[in-house]
């Protein structure tokens, strides 16, 4: 199932689906206000009714906190492919264009489109982009 | 026959005609507690979803509701905590949008209108850097919600403080005008500041059991920070002004009944709308 704001990952790549088991499915939230939360947890109900699992529970949890170290490599692909620069631990290195692959970049906004992202700038192809957020 | 109302069981009640009043005193603690962390949030979070579609530019507009919803998410996990440790069947909306202004246990800080754009930032220096050291401690409250929740938000108040910061210092030490704005809403917010470290005795409780924090013990390190802050923006700190305290126990400003009015009007007008 795809995520409602970012149409081209799963929930399983974003790290939001924490554990499934033969009676339960337990979600965590991106950030404590994350408006989709909400849609996420309807999506995943409609997909267990009409996989004729009705009877599993959907629980959530915030703890231990959703961390962008849990978004998969092929999660990390996708994004990039979209064109939503992923997330680089801070200090480690710098923040790469998703369109030319430069790393001469910068920060615009801290804040983006969703909580998640960050709104930065390619200095070399001078493309805008976003920049999902590390934390 | 007309029947009596069902009469409320206390929590403390044996069933054998004797009264434990520790586990009501236990859950009196809790409930203010919540009530104190899920009020800032929520009136924090209301005052800058009132700037969206008014900033400056669209990345702060971005970024003022977007702190926002951090916030009212912050609020909606403590005030569903709030209204369950309540024990009456109140949920976090219930208690948003149903309480009048005497029930608020929010600090004076958060209900302060924006002002202009450097209002708003320096009531959200003040105030995320305070929530910020405050959740530091939280994670290691014996209470599992308040753990969490702390937990979850630090890292995203973290963010709100550094932002705050940065515009602080750029109005601060920009054109003469942004300046004397930032310099304004500095002396507006300031006196503000000494409730946040105010130790009365449902917090002093709440530290004993290990649910709340002791705000005390990061009073120095706020000052500093705020401080460092201050001279890096070539602000100065404004005079210590006679302290107002009180929003722990429902006594407000005029302006937090507008915000909700605002905020209230339309459950209140039709309580059983859905989006
Ligand atoms: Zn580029």
């Amino acid at each position: 199932m795809l995520d409602p704001e970012i149409p081209i990952v799963s929930i399983v790549d974003l790290g939001i689906v924490r554990d499934v088991s033969a009676d339960r499915v337990l979600l965590t939230p991106t950030y404590t206000g994350c408006p989709a939360t909400l849609v996420i947890e309807t999506m995943v109900r409609a997909a267990l009714d009409e996989a004729g699992f009705g009877d599993v529970a959907i629980e959530t949890t915030l703890s231990p906190p959703w961390t962008t170290d849990w978004i998969t490599e092929s999660g990390k692909a996708k994004l990039k492919a979209y064109g939503i620069a992923p997330p680089t631990p801070a200090g480690t290195h710098a923040v790469e264009c998703p369109q030319c692959g430069s790393t001469a970049t910068e920060e615009i906004s801290r804040f983006g489109s969703t909580p998640c992202k960050a709104q930065w700038r390619c200095r070399d192809c001078l493309e805008p982009f976003d920049l999902f957020k590390c934390h | 026959m007309a029947s009596l109302p069902p009469i409320d069981v206390p929590t403390g009640a044996t069933g054998k005609g004797a009264f434990d009043s520790s586990a009501e005193e236990a859950r009196s603690v809790l409930f203010e507690t919540l009530l104190r962390l899920g009020d800032d949030s929520l009136i924090l979070g209301q005052r800058l979803g009132e700037w969206c579609g008014h900033a400056p530019s669209v990345e702060v507009d971005l970024s003022l509701a977007n702190m926002g919803l951090d916030l009212i998410g912050q609020a909606t996990h403590f005030l569903n905590a709030a209204g369950a440790a309540e024990g009456r069947g109140r949920d976090g909306d219930a208690l948003a949008f149903h309480r009048d202004v005497l029930d608020f246990r929010n600090c004076w800080l958060v209900e302060q209108p924006n002002g202009d754009f450097a209002q708003t930032m320096a009531r959200q220096l003040l105030f995320s850097t305070w929530q910020q050291l405050l959740f530091e401690r939280l994670t290691a409250s014996t209470d599992e919600t308040i753990a969490a929740v702390a937990a979850k938000a630090v890292k995203e108040v973290t963010y709100h403080a550094e932002l705050a910061s940065e515009w602080v210092i750029r109005l601060g030490d920009g054109t003469e005008e942004s300046r004397r704005r930032m310099q304004d809403g500095l002396d507006w917010m300031w006196r503000f500041v000494p409730e946040l470290f105010e130790m009365d005795a449902v917090a002093t409780e709440a530290a004993a059991r290990g649910i709340g924090a002791d705000v005390v013990a990061f009073r120095a390190d706020y000052d500093a920070r705020i401080a460092a802050v201050l001279a890096e923006a070539t602000l100065a700190a404004p005079k210590d002004q006679r302290p107002i305290l009180g929003g722990r126990r429902g006594h407000h400003g005029e302006h937090l009944g507008h915000l909700l009015a605002v905020m209230q009007f339309l459950p209140r007008t039709y309580p059983d709308a859905t989006w």
